[in-house]
């Protein structure tokens, strides 16, 4: 059964009593009181989680994660990152949201702005309306952020739950704690150009259901994860993807230009640890996922395909410490090591998916 | 990774705060883990951040020499590069480049400033002056 979350105003009607999400009081400052924060890996399918459990529908961060089938792998050399491509360890941003909105049928509803004030405006009216809603914004200028970790990096997101005049109240899943951010600063990060700008993009769902139908989820869910890590028709995502950057090394290992493949090596590790969620992370979330839905379905098959997926995200692990050892110490580079470190990722992702192929 | 191996490194560059990773128990359940740091990550982090800062100190010490405008140091002071500050102040890249060099960046109307300001999020005087120190 799915509930409807559009109108307030009826909804209260009910009185508030109903255990329905929608029977909330109408105010942000009530609505401050009644969101709890959840701490998690990664942002975007933080959001998910925690929004979701607001409206009454418990979900794990792992569960969001999987069922919106957002572990990938890429490396996309026309987007670039200070200088360097884009290598992705997920699908790109929204993707948890857009997966989660498909298959759980949230009728998620999705705003860009050309106009900043009007950007405003409609998360003012939201939020004032006793609503979350989903922000996807730029790291930089989110003023609560460690200066060290202030890049520009524009697909971060963060559910803002309130408001106190000219201070949001922010949930950054990433965060172990809630947040506040001056109305200004807030308007720069929604709007901040470059790559993956987020053009003040806003999100929140309109129906959430009350339960999720794991047995009948969960394959549609595989198979896309299958398909985008073993069926793409380019040699730049998925397994192949990781192969690929095996092989890029070798090719700036040849070119014998040390301060460079330095340079590459430190931003693949910091696009896998940082804007990663810390040691492979997104490896270890998708083995969670794969652990807790061989619980509830008492599947043998998922919880070997978990097993899998952490030895896979221990040997990227072992990857970076490698890299980040070789680029330490000075005349200690070995390409050949690191390359058969990649090719160890690949093998351990390839051998996961052999056998969710017999699940789904 | 195991429960135990969680890295909870004290160097790191979270600012006090901690990750959330998710590990595996002695039962062999996954659950989340709180995380201090990362030896790897800080490692990747500040070397990042220190590529940043040496740019920002090299155009600041060719600003003082003059050789390059003031401009060139706030870009990379707010740890942008050219085809950033070109996207968000809308100009085209190649704009942007001219207004590195000194005489170009003195003889900009205040318009183009202003621009330039709002993109960098700093007011017109600091962003025609060099700080004493980078």
């Amino acid at each position: 059964m799915t509930r409807a979350l559009d109108s307030t105003g009826s909804l209260d009607a009910r009185g508030a009593g109903a255990v329905s999400a929608c029977a909330r009081p109408a105010t942000a400052e009530h609505e401050a009181g009644a969101f709890r924060h959840l701490h998690a890996a990664h942002c975007e399918s933080g959001v998910m989680a925690s929004m979701l459990g607001h409206y009454g529908l418990p979900v794990s961060e792992p569960m969001a994660f999987g069922l919106a089938a957002a572990l990938a792998f890429a490396v996309v050399p026309f987007i670039k990152l200070s200088g360097l491509p884009l290598i992705a360890y997920r699908m790109p941003p929204r993707s948890v949201v857009r997966g989660l909105d498909k298959r759980l049928r949230l009728k998620m509803v999705y705003k860009r702005f050309r106009d900043e004030a009007e950007g405003m405006r409609v998360l003012d009216r939201r939020l004032a309306e006793g609503h979350l809603v989903g922000l996807q914004t730029s790291v930089y200028w989110l003023p609560y952020f460690p200066d060290d970790m202030r890049f520009h990096f524009n697909a971060h997101n963060l559910i803002v739950y309130g408001r106190r005049g000219d201070e949001y109240l922010i949930s950054d899943p990433v965060f172990e704690a809630p947040v506040v951010c001056d109305r200004a600063s807030l308007q720069r990060a929604r709007f901040a150009k470059g790559a993956l700008a987020a053009k003040g993009m806003l999100y929140y769902p309109t129906a959430v259901p009350e339960s999720i139908d794991l047995p009948r989820l969960l394959k549609p869910a595989l198979r896309a994860n299958l398909r985008t890590m073993t069926g793409a028709p380019v040699p730049i995502i998925g397994i192949r993807g990781i192969r690929y950057l095996g092989r890029k090394l070798l090719r700036m290992e040849r070119r014998r230009d040390r301060r460079t493949l330095e340079r590459f090596l430190g931003h693949i590790v910091r696009m896998q640890e940082e804007i990663g969620t810390g040691g492979a992370g997104f490896r270890f979330l998708y083995a969670s996922f794969l652990h807790e839905s061989s619980k509830q379905l008492g599947d043998e098959l998922l919880a070997q395909a978990a097993t899998r997926m952490t030895d896979a995200g221990d040997t990227w692990r072992s990857f970076a410490l490698a890299a980040t050892r070789m680029c330490k110490r000075r005349g200690d580079m070995n390409v050949l090591e690191l390359v058969e470190l990649l090719h160890g990722c690949a093998d351990r992702e390839a051998e996961v998916w052999r056998l969710l192929r017999r699940f789904v | 990774m195991k429960e135990d191996d969680v890295p909870q490194y004290a160097g790191s560059a979270y600012g006090g705060h901690k990750k959330l990773l998710y590990a595996v128990d002695d039962a062999g359940n996954y659950k989340a883990v709180e995380s201090v740091g990362c030896e790897i990550e800080a490692h990747a982090t500040y070397d990042a951040v220190a590529e940043l800062r040496s740019r920002a100190t090299e155009a600041w010490q060719r600003a003082r020499r003059g050789d390059a405008s003031p401009l060139e140091y706030h870009m990379y002071q707010r740890r942008m590069d050219v085809a950033l500050l070109a996207q968000t102040a809308g100009f085209f890249r190649w704009r942007v480049r001219r207004h590195l060099a000194v005489s170009r960046f003195a003889a900009l109307p205040e318009s183009v400033l202003r621009r330039y300001a709002d993109a960098l999020g700093i007011d017109m005087a600091a962003l025609r002056r060099l700080p004493d120190e980078p």
